[in-house]
């Protein structure tokens, strides 16, 4: 089947007006269309990559690589990226799950070879305490900051208290105030 | 003024963060190999399919393993390099073919020219996994005792060859 065919269809019967439109489509050729373009993607299944026999170690690799960088394209992931590259570390993981290998020894074997770059989850170590401790230490000093500003504001704002004297003024005032609205 | 300061501060702080960000090579993953035994293979000879060669056939002499193929661009780039290293007899170059076909490898040879003293093949990119592979090319310096001492990512070029290679080689021979 030939799926370029229903484009030649609607470009040989392509409407002079919108107006015409429904007068230049048959229904039998708006089945036809319908039809291609339901088995389209029917044609592209060929091209996926071969599921493996073991759909237990397919789902398990999937998750293993889930969490391990591409290193061809190093904002993908292994399970998602499509490069050659990836082809080859995917089927290497599942062979080893084949030969019973733990997820733990599988991901030793590819850090021996890629480093912990291959990682997504960078492991906790001198090197990257910084790393993970980093927005922490963010999150710290900003809380301190803050603290410490709204704890100066409030001295700003809060009033001192009112002297003798200046108590005695504000009540004359008060008070002169009533009898004026009286 | 001071209220000034603290926020240039943290601007100019910023700025040579984002400096020093820019100057990364974040293709060039160091490779934990290097100060390690270079991992051992035998392979089929691009030339012969039916001799063999084994890594441990090189222990007791220094040696390059250099990764290429017929499809990659960038070894068309170092490949005069490397020919012209080969020339010199200064040390042993050994190519691994990866994920090549064989007549394509021997014809992409024929027209380059062929500095290798001999090419294995590996056409699944197993030999590759094992030496950490990511890239095509990509060319490893192993000492007498067969441990990887220098892994250059991308193609050799007469700068790296100056100053760092040359200079490695040398010293491990010596």
């Amino acid at each position: 089947m030939n799926p370029a065919l229903p484009f030649t269809l609607l470009k040989n019967s392509y409407p002079q007006k919108i107006s015409g439109l429904r007068n230049t489509f048959s229904a039998k050729q708006f089945i036809l269309l319908l039809v291609f373009v339901l088995l389209a993607p029917l044609s592209w299944a060929k091209e996926a990559a071969p599921v493996a026999e073991d759909p237990v170690i397919e789902k398990r690799m999937l998750a293993l690589s889930e969490d391990l960088r591409c290193l061809v394209c190093q904002n993908e992931s292994l399970a998602g990226s499509r490069a050659d590259f990836a082809n080859d570390l995917r089927r290497e993981i599942r062979e080893q799950m084949q030969a019973n290998k733990s997820d733990r020894e599988i991901i030793d074997f590819l850090v021996a070879r890629y480093g912990d770059f291959v990682l997504y989850r960078p492991p906790v170590k001198p090197a990257t305490y910084l790393l993970w401790g980093g927005p922490f230490v963010f999150l710290l000093t900003g809380a301190g900051i803050l603290f410490f500003y709204l704890k100066r504001r409030r001295k700003q704002i809060e009033e001192p208290p009112l002297t003798e004297e200046q108590h005695r003024h504000a009540e004359a005032l008060l008070k002169e105030n009533k009898g004026n609205n009286a | 003024m001071t209220r000034f300061l603290l926020p240039l501060a943290a601007f100019i702080v910023l700025v040579v963060f984002l400096a020093v960000g820019l100057g990364l090579k974040p293709r060039e993953v160091p490779s934990p190999l290097i100060g390690k035994p270079a991992p051992i293979f035998q392979s089929q000879l691009l030339h012969e399919p039916g001799k063999m060669l084994a890594s441990q056939d090189n222990l007791g002499k220094v040696w390059l393993l250099n990764v290429w193929a017929s499809w990659c661009v960038s070894c068309r780039e170092e490949h005069p390099l490397l020919v012209e290293l080969a020339r010199s007899g200064i040390v042993p170059i050994y190519g691994l073919n990866y994920k090549d076909k064989r007549d394509l490898a021997l014809q992409w040879l024929n027209q380059y020219g062929d500095p290798y003293t001999v090419s294995v093949v590996d056409p699944e990119g197993r030999i590759g996994i094992d030496y950490g592979v990511y890239g095509v090319p990509e060319t490893y310096v192993i000492d007498k005792n067969g441990v990887i001492r220098h892994k250059q990512i991308g193609p050799v070029t007469v700068e790296s060859l100056e100053k760092k290679i040359l200079p490695l080689i040398k010293e491990l021979q010596g």
